[in-house]
């Protein structure tokens, strides 16, 4: 399959996650919430389950496709630990990453969502044109 | 059976299915998210299919849930309550956008990743965790301590 098709298909199973989540359990895939409650020792067997389920998705494709799914890293050690801080307490102070707000925040049409994706694009779109006259 | 026993059944085939999605997609790859967000270079425009794609099928989701009385193996919907768009909604926002744009990693796929056993996304996994530890030290001093299930219910179930 091409680039194109396979981004879509995966887009198109991470939206089914979603919506299992959402029907099956009424709850919002969001992977900063989940992992962050599960930081604060709360929900932690359905936490500890998704975040299984989540290191098991690249396994399972790897003895689908014999082969693991593409992790280019071309960020220096510095600017790794830097990026997972921001990451890690953005994500938190926002109630949501790509997943909560973006998966799921946007398809209930959640303005709080809208607000926090066009937020995070903008930044990191920005960001990325800034790095780019750095590296 | 208890329904418990499939609420978590539930959450574990979600993960796969999310995990494995991410893997086919490409956004596992820092490299190509990073060309997703350089509009004004390099474009690789792929990505956006996946957005699009996951945003319709959880849309389904959504208005499947919506004609549910309570969701299948649950009591109620446990949904955000919060309708304020405030300073902390942005700052957060912002401030997550900037570390994913730096590095071309969230919180899904460097988790998912995890699984590679590569050095860089360990080191950053590590330090989201503490960014998201240090969130709790500095923001949440009020809910010190871990907060029960019932005030997170509390918090969280509302009108659909």
């Amino acid at each position: 399959m091409s680039e194109y098709g396979n981004a879509l298909a995966g887009g198109l199973l991470i939206g089914l996650s979603a919506a299992i989540l959402m029907v099956a359990n009424g709850r919002v895939a969001g992977v900063s919430g989940i992992a962050g409650r599960l930081l604060q020792g709360i929900q932690i067997s359905s936490g500890a389950l998704f975040v299984l389920g989540l290191m098991a998705g690249p396994v399972l494709y790897r003895l689908i496709f014999d082969a693991w799914p593409s992790v280019t890293v071309t960020s220096s050690w510095p600017l790794l630990v830097t990026g997972g801080l921001l990451v890690g307490f953005g994500s938190r102070l926002g109630s949501g990453c790509t997943s909560g707000h973006g998966v799921v925040g946007l398809a209930r049409l959640s303005h709080r969502s809208i607000a926090a994706v066009a937020t995070f694009m903008a930044a990191a779109i920005l960001t990325v044109f800034v790095a780019g006259f750095f590296g | 059976m208890n329904s418990a026993v499939f609420r978590l059944a539930a959450t574990l085939v979600s993960g796969v299915v999310f995990g494995f999605g991410l893997s086919l997609s490409g956004m596992l790859d820092p490299a190509r998210v990073r060309a997703f967000l350089d509009i004004t270079g390099n474009w690789n425009p792929s990505l956006a299919f996946v957005l699009a794609g996951a945003v319709s099928v959880s849309a389904l989701g959504v208005v499947v849930s919506r004609r549910l009385m309570r969701p299948l193996f649950d009591a109620s919907f446990h949904l955000p309550s919060n309708r304020a768009i405030d300073g902390r909604l942005i700052a957060g926002s912002a401030t997550f956008g900037v570390g994913w744009g730096l590095v071309g990693l969230c919180p899904g796929p460097a988790l998912a990743s995890l699984s590679l056993g590569l050095p860089a996304t360990i080191l950053f996994v590590a330090a989201m965790i503490v960014g998201m530890l240090a969130h709790d030290r500095l923001v949440e001093r009020k809910s010190a301590g871990p907060v029960g299930d019932a005030g997170t219910e509390a918090r969280m179930s509302l009108p659909h």
